[in-house]
């Protein structure tokens, strides 16, 4: 037997109460798809510059991922095929709205809504044809093309999924250019099998380069980002604003976000004299 | 569901349908929440609004004397407003309604606060 989950049922059928109560309550995975989450909203590259917007969260389950997006002061609206994980959604008070709705059947939002969409392992759901009626590629297409309609001109959607094999992947991706997007994929640690995550990055507003995956190189440059990222993390709550610490931050955030950021040199945040 | 979501729902995935918005609404529940204001999110926010969506789902929550008929200029400016859009937007939470499709007449539920968007495989 496969132990792909979109092989054994229909979403709708598989995230029945019991999985969604079980889902929702393991300490693992609400670990791993917050973790994912953030770096999920790390590659939107949304403007540094503390502000709301309004994200979309396709696939939003109970919202663990939706959490990551409160954290962040971000408003969002959730869709998701099963009633069950969205019950345990409005059971926790999650800040977001969510909507019972089918991915392949298009994104129910008027154009120009959401400033950003991610999706937290989802989309290989939609890879499958749970009904006869269904064809996955142009389920993809409604998908994205509706998508595509409802974000602004500046924003990107980031999916982290469970490609099947690189059929899959390509069947996304060929789908998700065919609707309008640029953009591609961003492979974390890909030497690690436990570490490995796709993310799907599309962006709205014509091309711009890839941002970085991690761990790309060599296991120590991967321990090296992480202690990097959480230097990230602490400078965010942490060191003082304009400071040598918060602005090595910062071009850290923009590097891993694929934004063009000049190198850290010793000069970086050192004291002007005012004088010329 | 919250009124800011209604204004950006659309009735438009199902086949035939052209604009499907704004769709018609219907309040069975409702509940007030009390929430932040966010002065710059609410500006933000304006030019996404669709002023005859908001001004009828106002209509409904009976808050006509808060939010006027036509979309006045300068909204950003004018405090009282933004907190009466941010109570209209982000306060009121429908529980049980429901939302009707303007072209079809296709009705679609709202139950424990969720919207049901889901179509049936003719409509697709
Ligand atoms: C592994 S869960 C992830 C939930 C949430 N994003 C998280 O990080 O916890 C996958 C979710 O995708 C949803 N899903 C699968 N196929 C879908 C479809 N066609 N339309 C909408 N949601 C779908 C499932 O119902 C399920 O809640």
């Amino acid at each position: 037997m496969s132990r792909r989950p979109e092989h054994s049922a229909p979403p709708e059928i598989f995230y029945n109460e019991d999985e969604a109560k079980k889902y929702s309550q393991n300490s693992r995975i609400i670990e791993i798809q917050v973790e994912m989450a953030e770096r999920a909203l790390e590659l939107l590259a949304l403007p540094d510059d503390d502000e709301t917007r309004l994200i979309l969260d396709i696939g939003c389950g109970s919202g663990l991922s939706g959490s990551v997006l409160e954290d962040a002061d971000h408003m969002w609206i959730g869709v998701d095929i099963s009633k069950a994980m969205l019950d345990i959604a409005v059971e926790r008070e999650v800040a977001g709205d969510v909507i019972l709705g089918d991915m392949g059947e298009g994104m129910p939002f008027k154009p120009g809504t959401f400033d950003g969409a991610i999706s937290i392992s989802a989309l290989q759901w939609l890879c499958n044809a749970d009904k006869t009626s269904h064809n996955p590629h142009k389920r993809l297409l409604k998908f994205f093309t509706t998508l595509f309609s409802c974000l602004t001109r500046t924003a990107r959607a980031v999916f982290q999924f469970y490609p099947e094999n690189s059929d899959q992947i390509e069947m996304v991706t060929s789908q998700a250019m065919k609707a309008g997007f640029y953009g591609g994929l961003v492979v974390d640690y890909p030497n690690s099998t436990k570490a490995k995550k796709y993310y799907l990055v599309l962006m709205t507003g014509g091309a711009a380069p890839l941002p970085q995956a991690l761990g790309s190189a060599e296991e120590e440059r991967r321990v090296n980002y992480i202690k990097k990222r959480d230097a990230c993390r602490e400078a965010r709550g942490k060191a003082p604003k304009k400071s040598r610490d918060w602005i090595l931050a910062k071009k850290e955030r923009r590097r891993r976000q694929g934004l063009e950021t000049r190198p850290d040199t010793k000069y970086t945040a050192r004291k002007r004299s005012g004088r010329f | 569901m919250k009124l800011s979501t209604y204004n950006f729902l659309t009735s438009m995935a199902i086949k035939g349908v052209k604009v499907g918005y704004p769709l018609k609404l219907t309040i069975n529940k409702k509940e007030v929440v009390e929430t932040e204001f966010n002065a710059t999110f609410v500006e933000r926010l304006l030019p996404k609004l669709d002023w005859s969506a908001i001004y009828s789902a106002a209509q409904v929550v009976e808050l006509t004397d808060d939010i006027p008929a036509v979309q006045p200029e300068n909204i950003a400016e004018n405090e009282q407003l933004m907190q009466k859009l941010h109570h209209l937007l982000f306060e009121i939470d429908v529980l049980d309604g429901q939302l009707e499709c303007p072209e079809t007449g296709r009705v679609f539920p709202i139950t424990d606060g969720i919207p049901n968007m889901l179509l049936n495989e003719d409509e697709v």
